[in-house]
Formats: C-alpha cells, structure tokens, sequence
C-alpha cells in the first residue's frame, strides 16, 4: 500500500534484514565457473548438433549463436552471482540470500534444523571447500550454502547443530 | 480376546484373528473360485438322481480333476490338507512373532520369522493415532491402530487390535505422550510417601512400622493403578460432533464442483460429436468407463463423508469418517502445521467451505487415505468451520480473532486488519489484488488469496519451518515481492505474492521473529505437562 511512496532503490530491492552480511570465499567463484562452463559448452554442442540434423541452414546458426550469447552473459556473471551469496547468523536464526536477478531470502530458526549435512565435490575439495545443506521438516526450505572453506563448514556445521540442540522443541 | 492392558510394560500379541482378517479377502476369493469351478461336482454330489455328468460320456471322463478324484484321491486330499496345515503353521508363527511393548516413553514393535523388524518410537513424538475398522475386522470387533510419526515411512501399524483394546491403548499412549500420566503418578508416589512418613513416626518402632510400610507401598501402587484404569477416565466417553453432516449437502456440494461441470461438458461434447458427425453410437460405449469412474468417485465420497464426525477430545481432535470400514483419527496439539479454507466458485451461492489441513504424517496406507487425514472438514457453512477452527487452532480462536478470520472469508474492506497487494500489483494478480493480503497475529500468519476461488490460510508460528522472501525481475520492476512460509508437506502452500516490497520484507522479518519466540514458548509436544 505504498504507491505514492518515491521509487528508492530501498524499496526496489530485497533488503529486509541489513547488517552484518557474510560471504563465501572467492574460490568457490572458479568451482562454479567450471560447472558454468560445462554446462554452456554442452547447450552449444547439443544445439548445433539438433540444428545440424535438422538441416535448418544458415538461419539455425542463429539459434546457436543466440544460446552462446546467453551462456557467456550467464558466465559472465558468476563473480557477482557468487558475491551475492550471503548469510547472516543471527541470535535465534540462520539468513540465507542468494541471487541477483531471481533474489530469495531464507531464514531457517536454529530450533527447526533437523540435521546439517557437509558435502564436497572432487572440484571443491581440490581447492579445500566444502558445501554446508540445511535441512528443516519443509523440504521447500532447500538452504545450501556452498564455496565455504573446509574449516569453517566444519565449524559452523558444529555450532549450528549446538545452537539447534539448545532451541529445540517439537516440530 | 478379552480386554487386557495393553500398556502395562509386557510385550503383548495381537488379536488371534489377525492372519484371517489380513488374508481374509484372498482367503475368501480362493473358496469363491473353488466354488464357482466345483458347482456342477457340487450340485451332483447334493442331487445325484440329476446327473450332470453322465458316466458315459468322454469330456467327463477327459477332465483331469475327475481322473485325479478318481485314482489319487487319498493323495490329493492329504497333499492339500499339508498346504493348509502349513499355511496355518506360518501364519500362527508369524502372529506369534508380532508383538508389542508400550512403555512410559516408547512404544516398540517386533515382528517377522525370517527376517526380524524391531521398531521404537518416542511417544512424545506421536504425529497422530488413528483407528481403522474395515467392513470384515469390524464383523470379528477388530481394528487396525496406526501411530503416526513425522516422515514417509514412520507410521507403525497393529493390526489387529480388538476395539476395545485398540480405543483403550489410543487412550493411554495419548495420556502418557502428553507427559499428563508421568506427572500426576509422581504426585502419586509423594502423597502416598507423605503419608506413609506420618504413619512411621506415628507408629512403633519395629514390626508394626515394617507392616504400615508394605501396607502403604500397596496404596501407593494401587494409586499407580488408578491412572491406567480406562474405566474411571471420564474422557473415553465418546464426544460429540460439533459437525453433522447432510446427505443433500454432501451431494449437493460433490456435484457443484468445476470438475463435476466439466466431466458433464466433455460428455455433452462426445453426444454432440456423435449426432453432428457419422461416428456412430459405438462412441456411447467409450463413455461406460468414464461413468463408471465418476460414479464410484461420488459414491465414494459421499459414503466416507456421511458419518463424518468431529470432536475435541482432553488429547487433541477426533475426526472420524466412513460408513462402512470407519476410520477415527485423533491428532493431539500443536500437531497442525497449516490451514487452509477455500471455496469451489459453485459453492458460494450456498456459503459452504472446506478445511485442509497439513500434517507431519503421511499414511501409509493410501492416497486416498492421506486425503481423507488432511481434508479436516469436507464442506461445512460458515459456522462450521468456525466450530473446526477453535478445535484446530484452541489458542488462536477467540471472539477477537473470529472477526478478523470472517474478514478473510469475505470480499476485501477498508480497515479490515489485512495489509493488501498495492494496485500495481493488479499487473500479477487481474481478479484478486484487492484480497490478496495478509494479516500478522502474534501466533499466526493469516493469508488471504482469490478473487474466484476463495481461501485462506492460517499458519501458526509456532510450527513455520522457515520462511523466504523472493523477486524476480518483473516483481522488481513492479517493487513487488513474494513471501512464503515453508511447513511440512501437505495440501496447503502458504504463501503470498505480488506483495509490496517493503510490505513484504516487514512480513518476512516479522513473521522471522515471531516464530522464533513462538518456538521458544511451544510446548506441544508435551501438551499435557504445560
């Protein structure tokens, strides 16, 4: 009900809860890169290929070009995708946000965490980081938190279920 | 079987009829097709001057069954009465094998021969408790008890329990679930040792106080004994339904549904495509499915509903439902994670409603056995599902919030409590953005969505999972937001969009705070100890 409020950019974007933001470590901006990059060069080939079977001629190009032009805006922007990866602990609860053009914000109460998982890739573990999943009796509730340094999931991991375990009550 | 303990610390059978009422249907379907293949033998044997099969003719004497009778008929009766001696030999073993152990804190069962199942549930955990009587169980006064736990696989079946065990058990582990049982027997043993500290300083030294002892420890254990004894509680008296269902409005409401409407539609279209074009009338026979289908739907619905009751009970709500097999399922506090009231379009003109609910359980009988769990009131009027309300929702349902729930039920006011989507949210929601709202109790959110098909949803607090705010880029050239509250799978999304952003980031760090107090202060899993 704000329609004559002035368009600030506060209100254009999601930022319900300022403060202390932590972020994931830049490392994890190469792991992501490299799935990126797989995943681009894969949509090209099988692209091309169908285009080529279907012998669509100089207009099918188009196509692949079109889906190469998209996978290099979307590699283009792993940095600041992976910068706007963020979460906050706060007393009672856990905030998580991730995206940019699709923006979610996620808090999980320390009470309602069933079990923390850490799970590591054989890229991530190369570059010694690990990935830390949240999991609540929602299934919606969908919380990863990757490109965290193997020490620190490690840490958190143990100080979440600790805090959970001082918080937790039925379901 | 008579009615015994089931609850009292030993591990306990089942009702002796449970492999008959397991395999009763097969067992009935394989004397069914014996029959129905002897009835001409049959028929001779009762009337042997009409003979059906003559002993001179070949196709009497070709049948290998009249051979087999005829020249190894010792054999294939013993041969048989070995199959079913060893049929009743495993059965007997395994119901042997099947038992079952209520303690104060857990409940367990152990069953199988080859391979041996032990499974312990916390009953401080119970989800719900539900007792089924099928057609067949309740001609022998069985019923099925299932103990509902959160997850896909955690229910833990008896079948079968006689019914009076099965409503008595239901009884006790709700009480001692509730941690009710563990207080008061506390408070038990402390009067009968106050009284037994009098009585000894009271008393003589030596044989008369050793006496007064042991004569107290009986009180104190009879007490004890009170507790478990079902008869005294005056709570196992069957409850009233606040609800009593019609048969035309349960026939009425299933047939005015827009599934209904266009299943009808379709069938007007096929009759019309035969007429107008050559397909002739064989088209009418592809429609004998559809019909069948439709008809058992309704039929279907209209018997499991007919009978369907709703109470409150000291351990939670008692929703009962079926004519024939019934199935009668208490689900204590705080048990109920979401609610939803909505409206088919059909339904308006009458005012009816109906009331799903999400739960942390999920059958593992069916789907239609977890739609009948989740569906708490079938269609009902206003006042109905007020009545439903202050059964599911006790703390939240108050003469204050009862005009704020009949707000969201309505066509959207000025200063009716609900924070609504700004007009340029109409760009997401055509019909609705004038309802589209929300209203934040301390102990719940209250959701209110459609212009069409109306519905609200409540979600308490106190049993949020999570909650997420997110925007996409047409929300964000629009300053909207969507908030949604995650909870235990079910027929229930909450959630709200085409919200103002700012509206939406106070919702997401309101409803973020508020849950977390109200975890803080819940204490439904031990709903009788508070």
């Amino acid at each position: 009900m704000t329609d004559d409020a002035p368009a600030t950019t506060a209100s254009a974007r999601l930022d319900p809860i300022p403060g202390e933001w932590r972020g994931v470590s830049p490392k994890y901006i190469v792991v992501d890169l490299v799935g990126n990059l797989i995943g681009g060069i894969v949509s090209v080939v099988v692209a091309s290929f169908s285009i080529w079977l279907l012998h669509w001629g100089v207009w099918g190009w188009v196509i692949t070009i079109a889906v190469a032009a998209v996978m290099i805006v979307l590699i283009s922007l792993t940095p600041r995708r992976v910068r706007a990866i963020r979460y906050q602990l706060r007393e009672d609860d856990l905030v998580f946000r991730r995206g940019l053009a699709f923006q979610r914000i996620v808090a999980v109460p320390f009470g309602r965490m069933q079990l923390v998982d850490i799970t590591r890739g054989p890229l991530a573990r190369a570059l010694g980081l690990a990935e830390l999943k949240l999991v609540t009796a929602a299934a919606a509730t969908a919380v990863v938190i990757p490109g965290l340094a193997i020490e620190d999931a490690e840490e958190l991991r143990d100080r979440l279920v600790a805090l959970a375990e001082t918080r937790r009550a039925g379901l | 079987m008579s009615k015994v303990d089931l609850a009292d610390g030993g591990w306990h059978r089942l009702h002796p009829a449970t492999p008959f009422l397991k395999g009763g249907i097969a067992l009935i379907a394989v004397v069914g097709v014996i029959i129905a293949n002897l009835r001409e033998r049959i028929f001779e044997w009762l009337f042997p001057q009409v003979a059906v099969c003559p002993p001179g003719e070949g196709w009497c004497e070709a049948d290998p069954f009249t051979r087999l009778l005829d020249e190894y008929l010792v054999p294939v009766l013993l041969a048989a009465l070995g199959i079913v001696l060893v049929f009743i030999a495993l059965f007997w073993v395994s119901w042997r094998m099947h038992t079952l152990r209520v303690t104060d804190e857990v409940v367990e069962i152990r069953q199988g021969v080859i391979f041996r199942s032990h499974r312990k549930a916390r009953l401080d955990r119970i989800q719900g408790i539900n007792i089924q009587r099928s057609l067949l169980a309740r001609i022998f006064g069985a019923a099925k008890l299932e103990i509902s736990g959160a997850g896909a696989e955690a229910n833990m079946q008896l079948a079968y329990l006689s019914g009076a065990n099965a409503d008595a058990l239901r009884a006790e582990l709700l009480r001692r679930a509730s941690g009710l049982r563990a207080r008061e027997a506390a408070e038990a043993v402390e009067r009968a040792e106050a009284e037994a500290a009098a009585v000894v300083a009271a008393g003589e030294e030596g044989e008369t106080a050793e006496a007064a002892r042991a004569t107290l420890a009986d009180i104190a254990r009879q007490r004890l004994a009170e507790f478990s004894a079902p008869e005294l509680d005056p709570n196992l008296a069957p409850p009233e339904s606040v609800v009593t269902m019609s048969l035309g409005r349960l026939v009425g409401s299933t047939l005015l549904n827009v599934g209904t409407w266009l299943f009808a539609l379709a069938i007007v279209g096929i009759v019309l495509a035969m007429v107008l074009g050559d397909a002739g009338p064989f088209v009418l026979f592809g429609l004998i499915p559809m019909l069948f289908g439709f008809g058992s739907f309704v039929v279907g619905r209209v018997v499991k509903s007919l009978r369907y009751s709703i109470a409150a009970t000291a351990d939670g709500v008692r929703v009962g439902f079926g004519l024939l097999s019934t199935s009668n399922e208490t689900i204590p506090p705080g048990r109920i994670h979401a609610v939803e009231i909505s409206q088919d379009i059909l339904w308006r003109p009458f005012d009816w409603w109906t009331v799903r609910v999400n739960l942390a359980s999920r059958s593992a009988s069916s789907s239609s056995q977890a739609q009948l769990t989740t569906t708490i009131l079938p269609v009902g009027s206003r006042d109905e599902v007020f009545k439903v309300l202050e059964l599911v929702l006790p703390s939240l349902m108050n003469d204050d919030t009862r005009a704020l729930v009949e707000a969201g039920l309505l066509p959207a006011r000025p200063e009716d409590g609900f924070t609504t989507s700004p007009r340029r949210g109409a760009v997401l929601r055509w019909f609705s953005w004038r309802r589209n709202g929300f209203l934040l109790h301390p102990d719940a959110v209250v959701l209110r969505r459609g212009a069409v098909w109306r519905s609200l949803a409540v979600v308490p607090t106190a049993r949020t999972q999570s909650v997420a705010v997110s925007q996409g880029p047409l929300e964000r050239a629009l300053r909207l937001a969507k908030v949604r509250f995650h909870t235990v799978q079910g027929p229930v999304t909450p959630s709200l969009g085409a919200l103002d952003a700012l509206d939406a980031s106070a919702l997401f760090r309101d409803t973020a705070s508020a849950s977390v107090a109200a975890i803080a202060a819940d204490r439904t899993h031990r709903w009788g100890s508070a």
